[in-house]
């Protein structure tokens, strides 16, 4: 655990950059310090490494003052990362992620072991071992930043905009697969941003800090959402704050029905009986596999079976993860759907059940009365949006191309 | 052939001993220029306000003619080649001192705080990280010098036989030998530029990190290596008709 405890740092003009700030930041998870420029949130992260020297207060680390040890000794002990990875131009890959071993007298076999190690972790080709910095891409740049942090194993990690620097669908490939390793490796991370956004998605607990070095509110990023402390926090979460904090409730507990589902080779009467049945416009289409095909129009089910033909079909739009997406995902798929319902599939992309507007508004009613204004986020829901992150074909798709850009 | 390499007595060389001693003569100083050189400009880099001062220092010592320096020297060290190798010395520092302060100076902020954080003490952080990044630069710097060292060990002249290849020049003229003066004037020009390309070579070994041709150059990498390679190009151009400008001030001299 990392305790602030009423720190302060003035420069010898008389600015003060961090005003009597206080946060315990918790083991084994991401806090993340976030405002605006001028607020400070580089300067106390520099502060915990000493790399800036705080004029008042202390910082402990497990109970001890930062100050206790070298001040070296204490920075080994803790991984950094920057905005723009900061990598050694003139060594290697393999020996810019083996740097700090090499300083704590690993000897150069097992350093470069361990390098290469991390680099499969933070998802490296080993091919890069023996390339140069000038050689990779921006975000392959980073990646090595990770890793090259990682390498001593340091119980805490800070990280300075690492990803600012980087472009958005990389940034969202690194986010994801920091909150990947991260679930594998629980460090104690405290990360710092300007981006609202990537503090409410990478972060257990948020810190928002405002110009002057004070803090404005310390809270999950549920919490957050659901309750700003004052006028300044809401204006920095932006005016959709209701609709992103869907993000934090699981879509496990949304209604879902199968009766407008019908596979593309149901004979007409079985076509005939299911528009009955269920009473909607709409019959959602699936293949022979449960995947879902489209939608079929108005007309197509009024005329009964025959005309069922693939080629007319109203597209279903992306369907959401039923229990590991969010309520914001399922809102959106409704939304964006030409028929105003969602498709909710299983891991492996069959239909499980299609669910309307209405539904999810009374999933989303019914989950502010069980969470009320304060809710705690649950982590699962937040590994679950890792995981889901991760198969993200689109991101999996844009990892390949970034990889490509060598 | 013997009319360009048969060389006067009274130069007390052969033909190579000249390349010798001339070689000696225009490199051992640039290497003492660079030994001063590194401590200096890393003072300029750690103490900011003493670099416009000792770069005003430099500029001024190159500025002092050497037949000056010579004047003065004389008294202490001889007609020898110690005598031509001081003010040579002296005069390297103007590109030796201004090379190293931007090469270091170049390394990224990013670069700098990593190095930080991670545990690298000031010295360290100097010899691990700020240095080798600033070979391009230290390069460049060392690459004008030696070049400019070159043609300027001819001056040695004016102290009896110091010039080398420059004595060579002056006994040309002096027993009216034109094909003497041809072989001093591109002998001086071939050692510059082989000498030049041999230091190029030794910086692309020193250097297998920085981009190379026309690809995507790294941030901050290519930026001390690149810009130098251009303005070298066209000092050497400009370096080797030097001889000839040596030759009117010998003539002057020797009226």
């Amino acid at each position: 655990m990392i305790q602030i405890d009423s720190v302060t740092k003035r420069y010898p003009d008389g600015t003060v950059a961090v005003d009597e700030l206080s946060l315990e930041i918790p083991d084994g998870s991401i806090t993340v310090l976030v405002g605006p420029s001028g607020c400070g949130k580089t300067t106390t992260l520099r502060m915990i490494n000493r790399m800036v020297e705080l004029t008042g207060g202390r910082i402990l680390l497990d109970g001890a003052d930062i100050h206790a040890q070298p001040v070296n000794a204490l920075r080994r002990s803790m991984g950094y990362v920057i905005q723009n990875a900061g990598l050694f131009q003139h060594r290697t890959i393999v020996d810019n992620i083996a740097t700090v071993p090499r300083m704590l007298g690993w000897d150069r076999d097992r350093a470069r072991k361990r390098a290469r190690d991390l680099m499969d972790r933070v998802g490296l080709d080993a091919s890069l071992a023996k390339r140069y910095p000038y050689q990779l891409s921006g975000g392959q740049q980073q990646r090595v930043g990770v890793a090259r942090a990682l390498a001593a194993d340091p119980p805490v990690l800070l990280m300075d905009e690492p990803f600012s620097a980087v472009d958005p669908i990389v940034r969202k490939v690194l986010q994801a697969e920091l909150l990947r390793i991260q679930a594998e490796l629980g460090k104690t991370i405290v990360f710092v941003t300007h981006d609202i956004d990537e503090a409410i998605k990478l972060g257990d607990m948020v810190a928002v800090l405002r110009t002057g070095g004070k803090l404005a509110q310390y809270a999950p990023p549920d919490e957050l959402l659901s309750a700003p402390a004052d006028a300044f926090v809401e204006d920095f979460l932006g005016t959709d704050r209701g609709i992103r904090r869907l993000s934090f409730f699981t879509s496990a507990g949304l209604e879902l029905t199968t009766a407008p589902i019908i596979a593309v080779d149901s004979s007409a009467a079985q076509v005939a009986e299911r528009t009955k049945a269920s009473g909607a416009p709409y019959l959602l289409l699936t293949d022979t596999d449960g995947k879902p095909l489209g939608w079929t129009g108005p007309a197509a089910a009024a005329k009964g079976g025959a005309a069922l033909s693939v080629a007319e079909l109203l597209p279903h739009g992306r369907p959401f993860v039923f229990g590991k997406e969010s309520l914001r995902d399922a809102l959106d798929c409704a939304v964006l759907s030409p028929t105003g319902w969602a498709v909710a599939v299983d891991d492996g992309g069959r239909v499980v059940g299609v669910t309307s507007q209405t539904t999810i508004a009374e999933a989303i009613r019914g989950a502010h009365a069980e969470r009320g204004a304060a809710g705690s986020p649950s982590a699962s829901a937040k590994a679950a949006a890792a995981e889901a992150a991760a198969v993200d074909p689109a991101i999996a798709e844009s990892k390949a191309a970034e990889s490509k850009a060598v | 052939m013997n009319a360009y390499f048969d060389m006067p007595s009274d130069l007390q060389h052969s033909y190579l001993g000249l390349i010798g001693l001339h070689l000696r003569e225009a490199l051992l100083p640039v290497l003492f220029g660079l030994v001063v050189a590194l401590p200096v400009a890393q003072l300029c880099v750690r103490f900011k306000w003493l670099y416009s001062p000792v770069l005003w220092v430099t500029t001024v010592l190159y500025a002092i003619p050497s037949l000056a320096f010579f004047v003065v020297l004389i008294d202490y060290t001889g007609a020898t080649e110690t005598t031509v190798m001081i003010p040579l010395t002296v005069y390297s520092l103007v590109l030796l001192v201004p090379a190293i302060v931007d090469g270091v100076r170049s390394v990224s902020p990013d670069t700098m705080a990593a190095a930080t954080a991670m545990g690298f003490g000031p010295v360290q952080r100097y010899l691990k990280v700020q240095l080798p990044i600033a070979v391009p630069a230290i390069f460049a710097g060392l690459r004008l010098a030696a070049v400019s060292s070159i043609s300027l060990v001819s001056v040695g002249t004016l102290i009896g036989n110091q010039g080398a290849l420059g004595n060579l020049l002056a006994d040309g003229q002096f027993y009216h030998r034109t094909p003497l003066i041809v072989t001093s004037v591109v002998t001086t020009a071939l050692l510059a530029i082989l000498v030049d390309g041999l230091l190029v070579l030794i910086q692309t070994l020193l250097t297998p990190w920085a981009p190379r041709g026309g690809k995507s150059a790294g941030k901050g990498a290519g930026k001390s290596g690149r810009p130098s390679l251009l303005r070298r190009r066209t000092t050497s151009a400009a370096r080797e008709p030097e001889p000839a400008a040596a030759r009117a001030a010998l003539e002057d001299a020797v009226r």
